[in-house]
């Protein structure tokens, strides 16, 4: 009880507070948000480029689709895609860190030499390299963003392994005859779940960032999706006509991703462990 | 603001005593030369072996069978997966980079990309050096001041608007920046397109934006990671040591703490630097800046597979190589860490 209470320590801190509040807001954008749009996302509701008017608040886009209702639809598929890709992450990156940490067997270097290999690829190069081979598979998408953050989150949970390998529980468990899975997963998996998930918000900050930044070089979701990033780069060519149908969505991710740096911040404050950023890629 | 923690150091294991530097750099290298191997091998695997027929997704709608048989044989797509990723890694390794299939799509004959991507390398390494010859002096100053003047409001300001930068994606600030510097204002192009025949320094207007745009999410990092490494050191006894033998804060600062601060701060550098690497494609995407980065993506857009490839390892060697210098630099600058066994 008192580690849940820890944990929601960083909601008392100003900045956290306004984090929590806006990143709230914007879920509760995106999940409700498509109900009360005016119009069909996908439809040819004008001309193009209109600026806001009454009945297009925002202005209509390129092909004349109103940029409001876009935008209702638009948070979906990145904020969605990147939790499933953090998700997927720790699973992986969890399971991997457990066995390496745990065996003292030839397993661990093996497993920590491949981790080695994937932080040494460039992670937006990674992704490119994928959409060459896969084409714009949203499945492969989402396993390379997976793959991006698993080697940093695997050799961490491995050093906290490796540090409560040797504990009295541990070793309790081992001499009752449980089988390993069962010692990683009743005793070791919780007692090290706090350090794991310190940085859950910064990784999933930055898998919002590079999933955006895919959508937006139209490797990721393709036309009529209707998606901010893919706003973004679809509406750049009438930007001096119609600035409104690239700024919404801009500053709809900039909200998006600095509400939840925020938040991941104030929660690493709280927990006084230090926020490594350098285990993240960016 | 959140205290990050400080960089783990590399910890040289000497070995032979008469050249003990060399043979650390020697290993490094080896290892670095090995990683590439096996990223070269994971760069084959995810252009070459994943399901998807590759040739129709160059010719597109255009393909007709012949034209399909033309460009299985040009990447020899009947051959064994093995033996095509040999023969690729011998012809790069002597300078042979292969030829791009979009390319020859095109122009209808083979188009080496060694031809192709001179000029695009030049307008990529311009941009990266103007962005870090700005980002070393500006994220030590920042943070540096930000250390020196931890808790008070100036501090403050500099941390919680560097996180507010590291959060926004390069497209996005790029976007931004476009709306307001040269869209309302007026002052700055828009795009940063070189005309053939020119190069980038007939115009140098066209790299404020995108020099702009990766600065700020890169020099945000590293002023947080350099105020972090910083605040360690000016924690420490011999800095209060020598406050109390009467200093100025000032020398106090460079004289003593700078110093000891050094080794983690090119590594911060160093590490940021290589983060660049993913920032400069997206930037030069946003402006339609000829560089490489730029090329790689309609590249992937095309599906043209052996420019994929071959670009795709120049990058890593160049990610690895900054990797590799960084640590050899980090153990030539603080003798400490070469210790002996």
């Amino acid at each position: 009880m008192t580690a849940i209470a820890a944990r929601l320590r960083f909601a008392k801190t100003g900045t956290g507070r306004i984090g929590l509040a806006a990143s709230l807001l914007l879920v509760a954008l995106v999940l409700i948000g498509p109900l009360f749009a005016p119009h069909d996302p996908a439809a040819i509701a004008g001309l193009p480029f209109q600026r806001p008017t009454g009945d297009f608040l925002l202005g209509t886009d390129g092909l004349g689709r109103d940029v409001l209702s876009r935008l209702l639809w638009g948070g979906r598929s990145i904020v969605g895609l990147a939790v499933v890709a953090t998700a997927l992450a720790y699973l992986v990156g969890v399971s991997i860190g457990l066995v390496a940490g745990y065996t003292r067997s030839l397993v661990d270097p093996l497993l920590m030499r491949a981790m080695d290999v994937l932080l040494a690829v460039p992670p937006l190069l990674l992704l490119l390299v994928l959409a060459t081979g896969a084409g714009r598979s949203l499945v492969v998408l989402v396993l390379g963003v997976a793959t991006v953050h698993t080697p940093s989150i695997a050799r961490i949970v491995r050093a906290a392994t490796q540090q409560l390998t040797g504990r009295g529980y541990v070793e309790a468990a081992l001499a009752r005859g449980e089988r390993t899975a069962a010692i990683l997963r009743r005793e070791i998996l919780p007692n090290i779940l706090g350090t794991v998930l310190a940085d859950a918000g910064i990784r999933l900050t930055a898998s919002i960032l590079i999933l955006a930044s895919i959508n937006f070089l139209g490797l990721g979701r393709q036309p009529p999706a209707a998606d901010w990033a893919l706003m973004i780069s679809e509406n750049r060519e009438g930007i001096t006509l119609q600035p409104w149908a690239v700024a919404a969505p801009a500053l709809l991710i900039a909200l998006l991703t600095i509400s939840v740096n925020l938040v991941a911040d104030a929660v690493a404050r709280s927990l006084g462990t230090s926020i490594d950023r350098k285990q993240v890629a960016r | 603001m959140s205290e990050l923690a400080a960089p783990e150091l590399p910890i040289v294991e000497v070995r032979s005593r008469r050249h003990p530097l060399a043979g650390f750099v020697l290993r490094r290298l080896a290892a670095g030369v090995a990683t590439l191997l096996v990223v070269s091998v994971l760069l084959f695997v995810g252009t070459n072996v994943l399901p998807g027929d590759v040739a129709s997704a160059v010719l597109g709608r255009d393909s007709t069978p012949a034209g399909l048989a033309a460009i299985r044989t040009e990447l020899h797509l009947n051959r064994p997966a093995p033996e095509r990723y040999w023969t690729w890694l011998s012809g790069f390794v002597h300078g042979d980079l292969g030829s791009s299939v979009a390319g020859q799509a095109v122009s209808g004959q083979p188009s080496p990309i060694s031809g192709l991507i001179g000029d695009r390398i030049r307008n990529t390494a311009v941009l990266a050096l103007f962005t870090i010859a700005l980002l070393i002096p500006l994220s030590i100053g920042f943070g540096v001041f930000s250390a020196m003047r931890a808790g008070r409001p100036v501090d403050h300001a500099i941390t919680g608007i560097s996180l507010g930068l590291i959060s926004l994606p390069e497209f996005v600030t790029g976007t931004l920046l476009v709306l307001l510097l040269a869209q309302w204002w007026g002052l700055l192009p828009g795009v940063s397109l070189i005309p053939i025949g020119e190069s980038v320094f007939s115009n140098l207007s066209i790299l404020v934006l995108p020099v702009l745009t990766l600065l700020a999410a890169s020099l945000a990092q590293t002023t947080r990671m350099v105020r972090a490494g910083m605040l360690e050191v000016l924690r420490s006894d011999y800095v209060e040591w020598a406050r109390l033998s009467g200093h100025r804060e000032l020398d106090v600062v460079l004289r003593y703490a700078l110093r000891n601060a050094l080794a983690p701060t090119v590594q911060v550098i160093a590490l940021n630097v290589q983060w660049l690497v993913g920032g400069i494609v997206v930037t030069e995407y946003v402006f339609g800046y000829p560089g490489i980065g730029q090329a790689l993506v309609q590249a992937v857009s095309a599906r043209d597979v052996p420019y994929v490839l071959s670009v795709g390892m120049l990058i890593a060697i160049v990610y690895i190589s900054l990797n590799v210098l960084a640590d050899v630099l980090v153990v030539l600058l603080v003798p400490k860490l070469r210790t002996a066994q």
